[in-house]
């Protein structure tokens, strides 16, 4: 059985990645397509996560799907006791795709196993985001030109901040150079920095936040530092006003600079920054749309020549 | 002692004799093989003297020739255990516990919110490092050492 299933971007190569990539491209000459009319896309939000469902939701419409699904666990069966699988196996009479997002690691790698209606996995728990991390590949592709060489600087909470993860393993095929800058309690993991190693990827760690350390970067990826992520929360006091990018600390920043953040943000960006050029996260997140288009015909089996050649229409 | 063990294993018609157990996972093995739902003559043996592990337990089952895979699944509490097939009261194959590559419904996930704690389903972890024995979940892709495995 071919399962053409998303469930993390670690399964594709640089090669998938780039077809994706271009695949999204198409999408945003044109969004609005028939190419999945007639089928019918299942979002299944397990946990409520407004943002990446009406991202998925308006993929799937404007290519002309009809979209059923649940956005509140609470009024379904699993909130009876229905088990995951079987949820799944219901709705997999119904529908052509599953968009699914889940609270527990691992559910969608196991959907994915029990039927044979593609998964798209739209987050599971702390573990794997990968639209996000495609949506985050192709803002960097379409604002640098390239994923090649890049000077990669991740700020925040790199502890826990799955959509860094993610990015950083993606980006091992490009030979980006990555500079993490955290406080110490929130700290790029070891496992990640042992893997870095492991594929040749340079990294610089850095404590400080501000001008100079920042200047040679490509992107600047702002992740928020929460509160509740602090043991000690005298901690958390100290650190919270330090990782907030203003726009005074761009001045010396290189032309090509653009700012990323999976939003929401709180604080973390000052507002004086949204009109600055450089400022992208807006956009960003509209890229999720094309993103998600290409996710969607792709794991359906529609090829990039496929789209190309609707796109002449 | 080390003479009566010989005799011991010796008394074994047919079957499989379980050495070199350290004493402190013998329970755990017996768990693993499932030996409580045996009918067969089983002798356990818990705290024998041994030179190379201080301490040991030995398990001897008659009429019983476990599966590579069965024996493969004892390699996940400790390595170096030995079995010997027996026949017609003789040694005739010595086996090893191999770490397998994978470790199906043997070992519990020890991240609470993978989804393998929370339906009712078969545990499955890769193991990426038999030398240090790491095991990766192949659902929540957390890693876990050997040393702090829960078994099912």
């Amino acid at each position: 059985m071919e399962n053409r299933s998303l469930v993390t971007i670690a399964e594709h190569s640089k090669e998938k990645i780039l077809y994706l990539l271009e695949m999204a491209r198409e999408f945003e000459k044109k969004p609005n397509r028939s190419l999945l009319a007639g089928r019918i896309v299942a979002t299944l939000f397990f946990e409520p996560s407004t943002r990446t469902r009406l991202s998925f939701e308006t993929a799937a419409n404007r290519l002309g799907a009809k979209v059923i699904g649940f956005t509140d666990p609470k009024v379904t069966s699993s909130s009876k006791g229905e088990t995951l699988k079987d949820t799944i196996m219901m709705v997999s009479n119904y529908a052509d795709i599953i968009v699914m997002r889940h609270y527990l690691e691992g559910a969608a790698r196991y959907a994915s196993e029990v039927t044979k209606v593609s998964i798209v996995n739209a987050g599971d728990g702390a573990n794997q985001h990968p639209s996000q991390t495609m949506l985050d590949l192709y803002s960097i592709y379409k604002t640098q030109g390239t994923l090649e060489n890049l000077n990669i600087y991740m700020v925040g909470d790199l502890k826990y901040g799955r959509t860094v993860h993610s990015l950083l393993m993606a980006m091992r095929h490009f030979n980006p150079t990555f500079h993490f800058i955290a406080p110490d309690e929130l700290k790029m993991p070891e496992e990640y920095k042992i893997y870095c190693k492991e594929h040749n990827i340079k990294y610089v760690e850095h404590s400080e936040f501000n001008e100079d350390v920042i200047a040679d970067a490509d992107i600047l990826y702002m992740t928020r530092v929460q509160r509740e992520r602090f043991t000690d929360l005298m901690e958390y006091e100290r650190v919270k006003d330090v990782y907030i990018l203003n726009n005074k600390m761009l001045d010396k920043t290189r032309p090509n600079l653009r700012i990323l953040h999976p939003l929401p943000r709180v604080n973390e960006i000052a507002y004086d920054v949204d009109d600055n050029p450089k400022a992208y996260y807006f956009q960003q997140a509209q890229n999720g749309l094309y993103a998600r288009q290409a996710i969607l015909c792709d794991v359906l089996g529609i090829t990039l020549d496929e789209v190309k050649a609707d796109t002449e229409k | 002692m080390n003479e009566k063990k010989e005799l011991q294993v010796a008394a074994l018609e047919n079957g499989t004799v379980i050495d070199h157990i350290p004493s402190d996972k013998l329970f755990t093995v017996v768990s693993l093989l499932n030996i409580k739902d045996m009918d067969s003559n089983v002798t356990i043996g818990y705290n024998l003297e041994s030179k190379k592990l201080g301490k040991k337990g030995i398990i001897k089952i008659a009429d019983k020739f476990f599966t590579d895979e069965e024996i493969n699944r004892i390699s996940v509490v400790a390595s170096n255990i030995k079995l010997n097939v027996i026949r017609n009261y003789a040694v005739v194959e010595k086996k090893e516990a191999i770490m397998p590559d994978d470790l199906k419904g043997i070992v519990k996930c020890n991240n609470p919110k993978c989804i393998t704690n929370n339906e009712p389903m078969q545990t499955w972890f890769h193991v990426t490092d038999k030398e240090k024995g790491l095991l990766k979940c192949h659902y929540c892709e957390k890693e876990q050492q050997k040393d702090n495995i829960k078994l099912i």
